[in-house]
């Protein structure tokens, strides 16, 4: 991290030094640990050296890299070596959904859940070959700065603002709702103490060092969150297979979980568990049908029952119908909120859907709504990866447009790692479940089970439903988040395993939320700012306001965090649909198309945003009680039976056909534009 | 001030590989995504489209970003648009 100029070459070695000393010193923190562990170091102490050393860490690289020049402030210097810079992309690509979210989901849907993966990864081939190597061969800080200057004058790029604030804030809130949840889950404080511990992790870095602080220690998170999600995989496969390389071997444990389904969808007493909560949903959608008088009913049944039972004498009688009437709802509101919620019971009553098969449905038709939603949700998802700013703004970094295009293959490797092992992690805790967890008496039950259900039974529960004793399929109910966070103990590991975990998914979220608080305050100050309120502003009142501007928007979000929004998972799913409707078009066809004018570009982006936020808030069952007022009940009128979530499926197009009929009917770009494009098309262009 | 005709050539060879590649992405994403149901044979252990969607997509997807970097390098080179050394 010298601040003297050197070679590109000689500048990779020392950093390859800095960071193979750096990774060995993590693992020897981590052995250290583990011995300290064996010889009685509390728990707690694990969970609060593994919080307080990494945020130290994070926080001293970013007091190593202070600074006020611009050039380190935006783009950090533009010396970022291909390597380094993919494995900054990936920490910051890899979110807290994808670290901790995304091999629960997987466990819960299957095959449907590979969208993600997919998704997820695909969108680089996008991003090399449509956008990197010409963002950087531009060479401005910002995306809006692109739209600026390719499409002239202030109405892109204040609408290019607008989007990269929209995008980037809902994804901001969700990140910092993670960093808040695993700070409580390894040190035990509480939640909105938790968020604004990490919020301090955060914010000495990027403060203090804008980009430059961000690229280092988001390579360092990197390492650090790569540990940490394969250490308890390769030990779960090797206990399990006998072979330490997961990826390549669960296509066997798929088979057997796949046998597995059958024999338990099968078995009668699975079959009994299925039916009793069949049976209890039915008896609350009947209950719901008429709600003042199922309320009325049943009240006048238990007091008749408490009657009988005080004529009787019997105590032991009039105890359990004062309990009963202790329970039972006391208004409309809570009746119904009571039995809806036992009306959701109807999906555990549901067989197992096959883990490997294709969009299992129950016919052809709901097999072709789920393959279309399949399909329309990877497409969102990868051109939302190729129009996300914080991303595209990572290529600005490199040294040369051949290290752009080199760094997005980095970048897509490192997120590989990750992506291609969460499916095996997957399944490979499915078998666990299936295999040792059903059929075992509750009595006997493995003690990370019994922990888990203490800490959280959201994450994880188990009733004996039928009574007989024994764990049926049906009789557990599992968060997806509990896959990542149970494994260690599942495969055996130590505490001090568990603790590497959770800083793993502390790496992820917070190295994803530096970057898109960078991109805001850059959005404002740089941008809003500087190109057009103040052109004259000096440098150091831009670095200076960017860096208010981050700590204003971190207090926001996190204050919003600290609200709990519901749907976090929308709202991620939300930004890569508002960022590929309103960034994508504009940006593709600034490069490829010389004859796209400003006003069409800028219609475009409104375009496409605005039908895509039209949809997901007539659809959205949460959206639409807040704008609207409309209950959750109302079932939503699909286009086409596209979900909510995939709504940047109508704004892509949408977003391309504004552009191009509004183009054909404006005067061309100048001659100037005309020749940037051209510049941007070239590495190196020497005119005649 | 007009690009010499060597540029524009250089221009469209790589429109041209771009367009490749994406046909090859198109393909693995969304046609085999498509027949998916069809695709379900046995693929060394995995059913053929399950084992697309989790590893063999993505080592595709991997593969087209290295070769397009690898391919315009040398292409810069060729026509002489290259950034040269430092």
């Amino acid at each position: 991290m010298a601040a003297q100029p050197q070679s590109n070459k000689a500048f990779t070695s020392q950093l390859t030094k800095v960071y193979g000393f750096y990774t060995g010193g993590f693992i020897a923190f981590v052995l250290i640990l583990a011995v300290a562990e064996q010889m009685g170091l509390p728990r707690v102490w694990i969970g609060y050296l593994f919080l307080a050393m990494t945020v130290l860490l994070y926080a001293g690289i970013g007091i190593m890299s202070r600074t006020n020049d611009a050039d380190e402030y935006y783009v950090a210097g533009r010396r970022v070596p291909a390597v380094f810079n993919g494995m900054a992309t990936g920490a910051d690509w890899m979110s807290a959904a994808s670290f901790i979210g995304m091999a629960g989901t997987l466990y819960l849907t299957g095959y449907s859940g590979l969208a993600f993966i997919m998704g997820w990864t695909g969108g680089y081939c996008l991003v090399a070959l449509f956008l990197a190597p010409y963002l950087r061969k531009f060479g401005q800080f910002t995306i809006p700065d692109f739209l600026g200057a390719r499409y002239g004058g202030h109405a892109p790029r204040f609408v290019g603002i607008i989007i990269a604030i929209l995008c980037s804030f809902t994804y901001v809130v969700a990140q910092i709702y993670g960093v808040g949840l695993i700070t409580t889950r390894l040190s035990g404080v509480d939640f909105t103490l938790g968020i604004f511990v990490g919020l301090g992790g955060i914010l000495v870095c990027s403060f203090l060092g804008g980009m430059r602080a961000v690229t280092w220690t988001q390579v360092a998170q990197y390492i650090i969150l790569i540990i940490a999600y394969l250490t308890p995989l390769v030990w779960l496969s090797a206990k399990q297979t006998g072979i330490p390389i997961p990826q390549a071997v669960y296509g066997m444990q798929l088979q057997k979980v796949t046998e597995l389904e059958i024999k338990l969808n099968a078995d009668e007493k699975e079959i009994e568990v299925r039916g009793i909560f069949a049976k209890r949903a039915a008896e609350a959608k009947a209950l719901l049908a008429d709600i003042p008088k199922s309320l009325a009913d049943g009240k006048a049944n238990l007091d008749k029952n408490l009657a009988a039972a005080k004529e009787a004498k019997d105590d032991a009688a009039i105890a359990k119908a004062e309990a009963a009437i202790a329970k039972f709802p006391k208004d409309e509101t809570e009746a119904k909120a009571a039995w809806n919620k036992q009306a959701g019971l109807a999906a555990r009553a549901a067989p197992i859907a096959a883990h490997g098969e294709a969009f299992a449905a129950k016919d052809e038709a709901a097999r072709t709504i789920a393959k279309k939603n399949f399909l329309a949700l990877i497409l969102c998802l990868m051109v939302g990866t190729a129009a996300l700013p914080h991303i595209l703004m990572r290529y600005y970094t490199t040294p040369s447009v051949k290290d752009a295009r080199a760094s997005v293959t980095w970048s897509l490797f490192f997120i590989f790692l990750l992506y291609f092992s969460a499916p095996a992690l997957a399944v490979l805790v499915k078998f666990v479940v299936y295999n040792d967890i059903v059929g075992t008496t509750f009595a006997a039950l493995p003690e990370w089970v019994k922990s888990w259900q203490a800490v959280d039974p959201s994450l994880l529960s188990l009733s004996d439903i039928n009574g007989d004793g024994i764990v049926q399929r049906a009789e557990i109910a599992i968060g997806g988040d509990i896959v990542v966070l149970a494994t260690p103990e599942i495969a055996g590991l130590p505490y001090v395993v568990s603790g590497l975990v959770a800083a793993g998914g502390l790496a992820a979220a917070l190295s994803t939320a530096d970057g898109l608080l960078l991109t805001i305050a850059n959005a404002l100050s740089h941008d809003l700012y500087y190109k057009m309120i103040d052109p004259n502003a000096p440098v150091a009142r831009r670095v200076m306001l960017s860096k208010t501007l981050l700590l204003v928007v971190a207090v926001l979000a996190a204050l919003v965090a600290a609200q709990k929004p519901a749907d976090i998972l929308f709202l991620v799913s939300a930004a890569f649909s508002l960022a590929a409707a309103g960034f994508f078009p504009a940006l593709v066809c600034g490069i490829f198309w010389k004859r796209a004018t400003g006003i069409a570009a800028t219609l475009g982006m409104a375009a496409g945003v605005g039908i895509t936020f039209y949809y997901m808030m007539t659809t959205q069952p949460w959206l639409r009680e807040v704008f609207f007022g409309t209950p959750r009940s109302v079932p939503a009128e699909l286009w086409w039976d596209i979900n909510p979530i995939s709504a940047g499926l109508f704004g892509i197009p949408l977003g391309f056909i504004v552009i191009f009929v509004v183009s054909l009917v404006t005067p061309a770009p100048s001659k100037e534009i005309q020749h940037m494009i051209e510049d941007v098309r070239y590495p190196n262009l020497k005119r005649a | 001030m007009q690009l010499t005709e060597k540029q524009q050539e250089y221009w469209h060879r790589n429109l041209k590989i771009t367009a490749v590649l994406l046909g090859i992405w198109f393909f693995v994403t969304f046609v085999i995504g498509w027949f998916a149901r069809e695709l379900s044979f046995n693929f060394l252990g995995w059913p053929f489209s399950f084992y697309m969607g989790a590893q063999g997509s993505l080592i595709v997807y991997v593969w087209i970003i290295w070769y397009y970097a690898r391919y315009m390098n040398k292409l810069d080179q060729e026509y002489g648009v290259d950034e040269g050394e430092e």
